[in-house]
């Protein structure tokens, strides 16, 4: 690893303005950072650490919402009664998510900031049609994956919480690569107050909605209506780990046991 | 060069590391407690777990300086003073889980604060989920298992195999 300066700020603000620097970086578990930085994958001047401050901290339910801070580690999203009532598949979800000692330490904000394909929030939040609320603005889920690796925050700009609309129900089911326990390929189903979405983790390169298993389920809301829907193979990952063919039949099988978790 | 300070098996360290520095390499490098292990660069392996603030996590994965005010105890903070082995130690001599012992700092970290978590006790498919995150590659993990379910009656105070087999 390469050195760097050490900032731990204890408001927003503050974290905002040491992040003009474009070579300083935000940290927040450091679980997928650290690993990053000591394969000298990139080299910032100055890790802005986020975990002081309280602000980010916390899940509450806001009307018909449950909005999490983004410093909030998967454990306490497991764990939490809240979660677990209201949104049950985010609770399970996150209770999948790497290991004990992963979910010790990662957050949600890590997370969906960093968007990788294999990671797994991201189909909760492109499902459930979340809002993801930042130090500047509030931005849709619609509009926040943008490819592999990248999504709609600036380089300064730092995710503060992501408000969940409580579904009608909800289910997530994925594969999961057996040594690194990433997701070969997952699915969220979700009847929500604006229809029905479903998400798409892992297969692609980054988290997509999946319109034909979404019409199917409108139409029809059982395991049968998505049995018969085909992903197409033509832009998915292929890798050591599977071929872009096999993500494509999982994806339809995944769909599957989603809708049959959500009930 | 930052300053640290934290409490290591109940006793108080302030050192100066660098921002880069691990925790691991803090507690292995400059406190000489050498019983945390690094066997991977991934953070998948599990040898260097340790409980910070009595949660377990991955010691080569937490900066020192994110550690800073936190209470630390390590693999040589469980046996008592007189030398008397933890539960969870004891259990993992008594059933043979552990061959080249690589792993085992890390496992016995891992497996009490799996145990702790669960006081109402646990199957062996939750041992096993439990220990997702440490990596045996030689003893296997059966006896590991085993060592844990008989630990865990210990540690909740009910009459264990282990104090059978000794009577
Ligand atoms: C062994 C292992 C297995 C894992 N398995 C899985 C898995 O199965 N599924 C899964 O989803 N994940 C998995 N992970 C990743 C884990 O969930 C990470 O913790 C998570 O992806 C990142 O969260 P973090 O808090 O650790 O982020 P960090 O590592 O601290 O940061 C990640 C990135 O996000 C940026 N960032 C952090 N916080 C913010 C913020 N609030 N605003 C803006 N930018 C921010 C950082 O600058 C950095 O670029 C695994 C990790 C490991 C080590
Ligand atoms: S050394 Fe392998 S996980 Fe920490
Ligand atoms: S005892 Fe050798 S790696 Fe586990």
């Amino acid at each position: 690893m390469y050195d760097f300066a050490y900032h731990k700020p204890a408001t927003v603000a503050d974290a905002v303005k040491l992040l003009a620097d474009p070579d300083a970086k935000a940290i927040s578990g450091g679980h997928t950072l650290l690993p990053a930085l000591k394969h000298r994958l990139n080299k910032p001047s100055a890790l802005v650490d986020l975990s002081g401050i309280a602000e980010l901290k916390g899940i509450r339910k806001v009307g018909n919402a449950i909005v999490i801070g983004a410093l909030t580690r998967h454990v306490e999203v497991a764990t939490s009664a809240e979660v677990k009532a209201a949104i049950p598949a985010l609770a399970y979800m996150a209770d999948h998510i790497g290991d004990v000692q992963v979910r010790n330490r990662g957050t949600m904000g890590g997370s969906v900031s960093n968007n990788d394909p294999a990671a797994d929030y991201p189909a909760a939040v492109l499902g459930l049609g979340a809002t993801i609320h930042t130090s500047s603005r509030k931005i849709a889920a619609d509009d926040f994956f943008l490819g592999m690796f990248t999504t709609a925050l600036e380089p300064s700009e730092i995710l503060t919480a992501i408000e969940f609309p409580i579904p009608e129900k909800a289910g997530y089911a994925k594969m999961k690569n057996p040594a690194s326990r990433y997701v070969m390929a997952g699915v969220f189903v979700a009847k929500t107050a604006g229809g029905v979405r479903v998400a798409v983790n892992g297969a692609g390169p980054c988290v997509f909605r999946q319109a034909d298993m979404e019409a199917a389920l409108a139409a029809n809301w059982s395991v049968d209506a998505v049995a018969g829907v085909k992903q197409a193979a033509d832009d998915l990952n292929s890798d050591i780990h599977g071929s872009a063919e096999y993500r494509a039949h999982l994806v339809t099988v995944m769909a599957k046991r989603a809708v049959a978790a959500a009930g | 060069m930052p300053q640290v300070t934290l409490t290591v098996n109940g006793q108080t360290h302030t050192a100066e590391v660098e921002g880069r520095t691990l925790l691991v390499e803090l507690l292995r490098e400059k406190l000489r407690l050498t019983g945390t292990h690094v066997g991977c660069d991934t953070s998948q392996c599990g040898a260097c777990v340790v409980h910070i603030n009595g949660e377990s996590v991955k010691s080569c994965t937490t900066l020192a300086v994110m550690a800073d005010g936190a209470q630390v105890t390590t693999i040589e903070g469980l046996a008592k003073p007189d030398g008397t082995l933890h539960p969870m130690q004891e259990a993992f001599r008594e059933y043979h889980a552990l061959q080249c012992g690589f792993c085992t700092p890390g496992m016995v970290m891992s497996a009490i604060d799996l145990v702790q978590k669960n006081p109402g006790g646990l199957t062996e498919q939750q041992i096993r989920e439990g220990l997702e995150g440490n990596l045996c590659r030689c003893t296997g993990y059966h006896n590991i298992v085993k060592a844990i379910a008989a630990a865990a009656e210990v540690m909740h105070g009910r009459r264990s195999e282990i104090a059978r087999a000794a009577e």
